[in-house]
């Protein structure tokens, strides 16, 4: 018997995981380098 | 190039740099990918699942051209001992190993419907997942560094740069061994994809490359402010320490 998939299923998880993987590490980099330069920005206040 | 050894230049350049970088490969890579979308015609072989090769081809790459980026940096730091080139490749392990992932899991999504599994041994996939372990080695490898406090990155700069010998085997293994995945549709000069899909495909390249430099600036320039902040601690916990000892010293006697 013939599997029958829908193709469209297929490339929306696969949309899902790359546009959702990218942004995620866009938003990790993005605020994790604006934390770092404020505690080095505290640190010059210390 | 030594020109840009220089951490303070080099943080003048990256700090415009970085939100130019994002915004043009967040709006290309939104266009080549709308467009993928919604206008490119399905493939007369792979259907309406060619959509996926705009996010999983550019996630190939990246994945390898963040592992090349690890080895040229960790020769730099080995060879030249140039201050940024140990935290370039600190930088680019964490994007590389991200893009190896979303390459791995977009393939395996487009493997179920078009050769009917998610998964085969074969040479291309297998070394690929290879390269995301590799990763995960050199991430381990340069924080225990990081986090002993040593700044020697010797050990991971090695280590980035015995790696490099499984891009040219990711790269060949379609070459070499037989393989359900397809062999290089692009080469020096010539390409095998019809012009529908190779525009919407290079402008998606073009696009994640620029969000994969922009990461990378960012991920740098966090390492260098992280290690500022500690130095300036540092100093600041030493310039102490005579005071703290003298009135210890004090205590000790007036006991």
């Amino acid at each position: 018997m013939r599997e029958v998939l829908d193709q469209w299923t297929f490339v929306t998880a696969a949309y899902v995981v790359g546009i959702g993987g990218t942004v995620a590490m866009i938003a990790w980099a993005w605020i994790s380098m604006r934390a770092a330069e404020r505690r080095r920005e505290r640190s010059r206040e210390l | 190039m030594h020109g840009f050894a220089n951490p303070a230049r080099f943080l003048r350049i990256a700090r415009w740099l970085t939100p130019i970088f994002m915004v043009l490969g967040i709006v290309l890579t939104a266009v080549a990918l709308v467009y993928g979308l919604t206008s490119v015609p399905p493939d007369r072989l792979m259907g309406e699942t060619v959509r996926i090769l705009f996010i999983h081809v550019p996630a190939a790459w990246l994945g390898m051209a963040g592992w090349t980026t690890i080895a040229v940096a960790s020769l730099v730091e080995l060879v030249w001992r140039h201050p940024l080139a140990g935290i370039a490749a600190r930088a680019a392990a964490l994007p590389g190993a991200v893009f190896t992932a979303i390459c791995l899991a977009t393939g395996s999504i487009w493997g179920r419907p078009t050769w009917g599994t998610w998964w085969v041994w074969d040479g291309r996939l297998t070394s690929m997942l290879v390269l995301l372990f590799l990763y995960f080695g050199y991430i381990a490898l340069s924080d225990a560094a990081r986090r002993q406090g040593t700044g020697n990155m010797r050990v991971a700069a090695i280590f980035g740069l015995v790696g490099a010998i499984n891009i040219p085997i990711i790269n060949r293994s379609v070459v070499w061994w037989n393989s359900l995945h397809q062999p290089p549709s692009i080469t020096m000069g010539k390409s095998a994809i019809d012009a529908a899909f190779l525009w919407p495909l290079l402008a998606a390249t073009i696009g994640f490359s620029l969000i994969f430099g922009g990461v990378v600036l960012a991920r740098m320039r966090a390492i260098l402010a992280d290690m500022q902040a500690e130095a300036r601690l540092r100093r600041k916990a030493m310039a102490a320490a005579p005071k703290a000892g003298v009135a210890a010293t004090g205590t000790e006697v007036l006991g």
